[in-house]
Formats: C-alpha cells, structure tokens, sequence
C-alpha cells in the first residue's frame, strides 16, 4: 500500500498511456468493421471467408503480432503505432464477425419495406439496417473494448509505458504491489469502458433493451408487420437524434 | 525483408533444431504446459458448465465470470503468481488454468444451451434420465460447440505459455525474450513466427475436429 501511494503519480502516467493506446484501435475497429461486413455480406462466400479469416487472425498470439508487424509498417517495436495497427488487427477480428452477423440479422423483408417506402439504398443503410443491427453492434464493441485494454499491457513487455510495464518492472524489482495495482488499473479501465460503451448504448439506441418488435409473431399479415417494423424503426432513428 | 531472411536462416539452421535448448525440445514443452493447463482447466470448467447449461442455473454468474475474466491481464496474472510461488510449475500452470476456464465454461454451457428444447423434451418424454439427456443428447449435439470452447482455451494458453518464458518456463517464447535481452530481432521474430505457426495449426486442427464432431442428420448450430 505504501508503495501504491509513494507512486500515484507514476500510476496516474501509466494509466493515462494506456488508455492514449486503448481509444485508437477501439474507435478504428468499429468504424472499419461495419463498412468491411456490410461489403463482405452482399455475396455469401465473401462473408464467410472474411469471417474465417478473422477467426485465424484472433488466434495468433498478440507478442509475435507486435514483433513482426514492424517489418511491414517500418517502425520500431516500440513505436506506439505498432502497438495500435497490431490491436486494430485483433479488433477487428473481433468486430468484423460480430458486425456481419448483426447486419444478417436485420430481416430482409424489413429492408424490402423500406424500399417500398421511398428510401434510397444509402439511407436505408443508415436509417433502418444500421440502427435495428445497432444493439448487437454495441455488444460487440465492449467485446472488443475490454479484450483491447487488457492486450494493451502485452506491450509493457517491450518496454512500451503502459500498465503492462508495471508488470515487468514489479516483477524484476520485486514489488507486489505495483504488479496488484496494475492488474487492477487494467481491468478497472476495462470495466470502466464497458459501462460507458453500455451507457452510449442506452441512450443513442432506446429500443435496445427488449427486441419487442422483432418478437412479435401474432401479426396477423406478415407484410403490415414488416412495413409497420420499418416505419417504427425510422421513427425511432428520428427520435435518437 | 532483410530482417525476414535472417530469421528465416536461423529457423533453417538445423543444429538450432536439436539440443536441450533446441527448438524441438522447446515445442514440446510448449505443447505439453498448453495441453496440462487446459486439461486442467477442463476437469475443473466443463463439468460446472455442462451442469449450468443442463439446469438453466447460475447462468448469470457464468457470464459474468466469463466476461470478468477477459478484462485480467494475462502478462499481471503470469508475473504476479511468478512473484509469489517463484521459479516451477505452479504459477505457470495456475495463470493457465485461470485463463483457459472461461471459454471452456462458456463452451460447455452454451453447448448444451444450443440444443433445441423441443429436442430434449422429447428425450425427455420418452423416459431418459436426465443424465442419459446429458450424456446421449445434449452433449453429442452440443460436441462443436464444446470443442471450440477448447479451441478458444488452447489459443489463450499457447499465447500465455509463451508469456510464461519471460518468468523463467521453457516453451518456444524463450526465443522471443533471449533475442529480445540480447537485441537479437532476427530471433525474435523466428521465435514469433514458430509460435504464431504453433497456434495457427492448433487452431486449424481444433476447427477440423469441430467439424467432425457434429453428428450426422443434425442441424448445424
């Protein structure tokens, strides 16, 4: 505990490094999957390749990442913009299955009606698949938000400061405490991120919480319900904003 | 590239294949810390998992646990228990088996979860023991989904296995952390290249067995 506290400054450095190194490759996965999954999915053995792909992608482990991606990037090991490309990599891994599957999910008799309705290919992409595939998209981004911050510290073992050096410093000097409190800044960070991804969630998306539209099954014309789920769910974009 | 091509001689010069400390010995241990700690892991997750799966309780804890889980630190947990228990066995295994319970459980108890519940009703139906539900229906039709929950431990450990070697175990990471205390990239990165193969093909080997574990006539999940 004393060392905790003879070290709050270092603590505060560590931390603030670390979540400089987090946002990045959390906000680029996000915004690359969705766009990636949306042209992957218009053919079936786009998807399901670049599903397979990602799914190998995950599994290589992230410290060989950070070694051999310098030789394509031409930084240093250290550099942070290793660090973020190789963890944007593994985001996206996460992310980009996640989001195909989300946009799958939006019925395609609920697009059909859109269309019927007037709306252009480009607003019915933003006004109607984007917000209904909305809440499975949130939950795979605290997916990859709290696998990102913990990944991070893999970088401490290079010497890049983050909450991971505090690992290797405590574990050579000896300290508990620092390796305790770093384990515990990291999953409170990620923890943190999680609950502000959730709370974003609520509140851009209110019709997160029960899929009430989507369960409804005693509609007596499968078409009236569709047509009905589409206009409430451009009613609903225009209430989020 | 010139960097690749050292690395690739050092991986092509057969006398670092054989020895003690050559990269045959340090596969194997690789191989052997990953396969006890998940076999562990395993005794401990897939029983609970199975048994929440089968009964509908404790799921939220399950989940909870599991996603609690994702946000440790594997290098925290690895250093830390290397600082308490020092240099041996117990601490790589224990952060291994710590890490490799989460996607086992989740595989166990969505495995079971997956399978229809008209299905076992009717299992049921006919006078099946809930154990015999378990054993005869659930588990077979649930088996891909229980595989790759082991495929999602192995991958977690091979990675923390390699971590282990900057604590002072064997295992292909060696490589990684000698050429890295002496400067060596060339190493380094042939170090990373054999464990990136290791788990690429472990991966792909699990996959395979996941496909060929589903039964046949069953919808595929």
């Amino acid at each position: 505990m004393s060392w905790v506290l003879a070290n709050l400054d270092l603590l505060a450095s560590r931390l603030g490094a670390h979540l400089l190194q987090s946002l990045p490759p959390i906000l680029l996965a996000f915004v690359l999957a969705v766009p990636i999954a949306k042209l992957a999915s218009a053919r079936g053995w786009l998807r399901s390749s670049v599903t397979t792909t990602a799914g190998l992608l995950y599994a290589i482990p992230s410290l060989p990442l950070f070694i051999v991606l310098p030789i394509i990037l031409g930084t240093s090991i250290r550099s942070p913009l290793n660090i973020v490309v190789a963890l944007t990599i593994y985001g996206l891994a996460l992310m980009i299955p996640t989001a195909a599957e989300a946009l799958r999910a939006v019925r395609g008799a609920t697009l059909d009606s859109a269309t019927a309705q007037g709306f252009t290919p480009w607003a019915r992409f933003w006004q109607v698949e984007l917000p209904l595939a909305g809440p499975a998209l949130v939950a795979g981004l605290r997916v990859v938000a709290v696998s990102t911050v913990s990944l991070v510290t893999v970088g401490g073992v290079l010497g890049v400061p983050n909450l991971g050096l505090l690992f290797i410093d405590g574990f050579q000097r000896g300290i508990t405490a620092e390796i305790l409190s770093g384990i515990l800044l990291t999953a409170a960070l990620a923890l943190l991120l999680d609950a502000l991804i959730v709370l974003a969630g609520r509140l851009l998306l209110p019709w997160s919480r029960p899929a009430r539209t989507a369960k409804v099954r005693t509609a007596p014309r499968a078409g009236q319900q569709t047509a009905q789920t589409a206009h409430q769910a451009a009613q609903q974009t225009g209430e989020a904003r | 590239m010139n960097q690749l091509l050292l690395a690739l001689q050092w991986l092509a010069d057969p006398a670092r294949w054989s020895g003690p400390t050559g990269i045959g010995v340090r596969l194997l241990e690789h191989l052997a810390y990953t396969a006890l700690g998940v076999a562990i892991a395993a005794a401990i997750a897939i029983p609970i998992g199975l048994l929440v799966g089968h009964t509908r309780r404790g799921r939220g804890l399950a989940v909870t646990l599991s996603g609690a889980a994702r946000a440790l630190p594997t290098l925290g947990l690895v250093t830390l228990f290397g600082l308490w228990f020092g240099i041996g066995l117990t601490a790589p295994i224990l952060a291994f088996v710590i890490l490799a319970i989460p996607s086992l459980l989740a595989g166990a108890y969505s495995a079971v979860e997956a399978v229809d519940s008209q299905t076992v009703d009717a299992a049921r139906a006919q006078g099946m023991t809930e154990w015999q539900i378990l054993t005869r229906v659930e588990v077979p039709l649930g088996l891909p989904l229980l595989i790759s929950g082991v495929r999602l431990a192995s991958v977690q450990v091979i990675s923390t296995v390699m971590l282990a070697a900057y604590i002072g175990n064997g295992g292909l990471g060696r490589f990684i952390f000698l050429g890295l205390n002496i400067q060596d990239y060339p190493q380094m990165l042939a170090g990373s290249i054999l464990v990136v193969a290791l788990a690429l093909v472990i991966d792909l080997a699990l996959r395979l067995l996941e496909r060929v574990a589903a039964p046949r006539g069953a919808a595929r999940a």
